[in-house]
């Protein structure tokens, strides 16, 4: 029992919690933009070695750090928007994809010329887990992350209910056109949701980097998780992306527990696959998600 | 003469793989410029293909399945049939989903795939990849053997190009554009779109896996890293994208010109001092993307534009995608 909350139960919520940052913005952006935008994992890549040069030139801690990845990563989100997106804003959608789809290589080349292609770390070492009740090992990192991210997700929650832009965020993405007659600057909603779904992807990214390791591939390789959870939550539903974050992070580790006999329910090295065969299994039977999202 | 000869050879070489990069760029024409299917999986469908016919032609190895040692035209017929089955089980369950949708189940496919690659190894020999698969013709020797291949590839080439400039003027052309510009009114006109759809689906996917396989046979070796989008799925879109989407020559004239782009800035970056070149080869795949983004935006058709299928013998001036139009103005 302890091994199953230990060594998958919680892992399984910190990945939750990093897929579920990162779908916040996905979710955001599909339903305010109408469109998938690709190049997220790589601005996840991104904000992890920025903040890698933050926490090595400046000699303080990641968390310290991450406001100015969080930072870095709105700016250059408007910035890549600015250039590369609003030209299409009239046309289909799908142009804006394919656009995405090379901006992601772009970010991803930038990250392979400045940092190189090797496998970098923000920690070298072993670290003690912390044992709390002489069983539960809960490895700091993990409690960082978790922490974190319920702070950010709060905050979040606090701006979308508390403020007007807010609640515009909320209209536009409920129903973009009915948004812009009662009279809400559509376009100042667009730059916020950049501000907010890169700095939530920023975060994800640095939590990734902090639980693993930093490649150039970290953040293509979580873009299908990040949709799966956009699309389980339902497209358009900040909260909806939370929980289908957290569920992806948990059904993917879970699927590796021996449930039935000694072995692995599912090799380890297939947990991708879990997130593609619920994504799809939503897609065919229930498109809006599980908090009705939007259908397009 | 040597520097005439050398020149010559490198122009082989740069033929043999931009009419590979054709034969690719044609299927995903099928996709995306006849019917409008946004497949962001190329590397997956070209992986089966490679795979399927490493296996099938290679000498037999302990390392994996087979080989089976037959001969190369079978090794291309089952690339195209294992790639064309794996399209046919992913359309029957992806492409009832919107575009964006269809784009995210085949990058997953592809991702999927390239676990499997990695995973089974009793199957794939794992990371390692397959190496001394045959190519055609190997044995005339230098230059011969290349000319030869040249040759192959341009025949496999020139014929999938007629095949498919025969179908795009034919009726089946005609309900594919119409699909594309409008399922709806298609669906109520009588067609079966989405059969069709799954149809242009799977031809599509078997060009791309007859591409796949092709590759492994030119590069006499095929690993994993065939998944890696960048070299495959990503480098075939800017080639139709710039070539002209929905024109078969202008995927051909696309692969041929991106890839002579691609292999000279490699010409210039491998005489930098290896520190540098290593860099500036990020550099390249930085400026494609630009590249990709400046056509998109102001050269959208592409260098030759699509022209609208009609009867045999008739010509039309080229037409505009009415699919990537606002709906406003449709």
């Amino acid at each position: 029992m302890l091994e199953f909350v230990n060594f998958y139960l919680v892992p399984g919520l910190v990945l939750g919690c990093i897929y579920a940052l990162g779908a916040i913005g996905v979710s955001l952006l599909f339903g305010i933009l109408r469109f998938a935008h690709f190049a997220h994992g790589d601005l996840m890549t991104f904000a992890a070695y920025v903040t890698l040069s933050v926490v090595t030139g400046l000699g303080v801690s990641v968390v310290a750090a991450l406001p100015f990845a969080i930072c870095a990563a709105a700016v250059l989100a408007l910035g890549i928007d600015r250039a590369f997106y609003r030209p299409f804003r009239d046309k289909p959608a799908i142009i804006m994809v394919i656009a995405s789809f090379g901006v992601a290589l772009m970010l991803r080349s930038a990250v392979q010329f400045f940092w190189g292609p090797e496998i970098l770390s923000f920690q070298t070492g072993i670290q003690r887990p912390l044992v709390f009740f002489d069983a539960l090992r809960v490895a700091e990192r993990h409690i960082v992350i978790i922490g974190v991210t319920v702070l950010l997700v709060t905050g979040l929650h606090l701006f979308l209910t508390r403020t007007r832009m807010g609640k515009a965020m909320r209209a536009t993405s409920d129903d973009p056109d009915l948004a812009r007659v009662t009279g809400i600057d559509t376009e100042r909603v667009v730059r916020w949701t950049w501000v907010f779904g890169a700095g939530l992807a920023a975060a994800a990214g640095v939590f990734l980097g902090l639980d693993t390791q930093l490649t150039p591939n970290m953040g293509w390789d979580l873009l299908l998780p990040v949709f799966a959870a956009a699309v389980l939550g339902g497209i358009g539903r900040p909260y909806g992306a939370i929980a289908g974050g957290l569920v992806i992070g948990l059904a993917e580790e879970l699927s590796s527990y021996p449930w039935i006999t000694d072995a692995p329910l599912l090799s380890p090295g297939y947990k991708t696959a879990v997130a593609f065969a619920i994504m799809v299994a939503m897609l065919i039977w229930r498109p809006t998600g599980l908090f009705r999202g939007r259908v397009f | 003469m040597g520097d005439a000869y050398g020149l010559s050879m490198y122009l082989v070489g740069l033929l043999t793989m931009g009419g590979i990069y054709g034969v690719l760029a044609l299927g995903l024409n099928v996709h995306w410029g006849f019917t409008g299917l946004f497949n962001a999986g190329i590397a997956g469908f070209f992986a089966i293909g490679a795979y399927a016919s490493a296996l099938a032609t290679s000498a037999p190895s302990p390392d994996h399945v087979g080989g089976f040692g037959l001969p190369i035209p079978v090794g291309l017929a089952c690339a195209m049939v294992f790639s064309g089955a794996v399209a046919w089980a992913v359309g029957r369950i992806c492409l009832r989903l919107r575009s964006d949708y269809l784009a995210i189940a085949t990058i997953g496919i592809a991702e999927i795939l390239r676990l499997v690659l990695k995973n089974e190894a009793w199957l794939t020999n794992g990371s390692r990849g397959i190496s001394n698969i045959p190519r055609p013709f190997e044995d005339l020797g230098l230059p011969w053997a290349q000319i030869a291949f040249l040759g192959v590839v341009l025949a496999i080439l020139g014929a999938v190009y007629l095949l498919l400039e025969r179908g795009w003027r034919a009726p089946w052309g005609r309900v594919m554009r119409a699909i594309r510009e409008n399922d709806r009114a298609a669906e109520a006109s009588g067609k079966d779109v989405v059969r069709l759809r799954l149809e242009a689906f799977v031809i599509g996917s078997m060009i791309m896996g007859l591409g796949g396989a092709l590759m492994a046979h030119s590069f006499k070796y095929i690993g994993p890293q065939a998944t890696e989008p960048l070299m495959t799925t990503f480098l075939v879109w800017v080639m139709l994208i710039v070539g002209g989407s929905a024109n078969n020559r202008g995927a051909i004239l696309g692969a041929m010109v991106i890839w002579a782009i691609w292999s000279a800035t490699e010409l210039f970056t491998a005489r930098l001092p290896p520190d540098w070149a290593v860099r500036a080869a990020y550099v390249r795949v930085f400026m494609v993307g630009l590249l990709l983004q400046v056509v998109l935006q102001r050269f959208a058709r592409g260098l030759l534009p699509e022209r609208p299928p009609t009867p045999a013998g008739e010509e039309k001036a080229p037409a505009e995608r009415r699919d990537l139009k606002p709906l406003s103005q449709r």
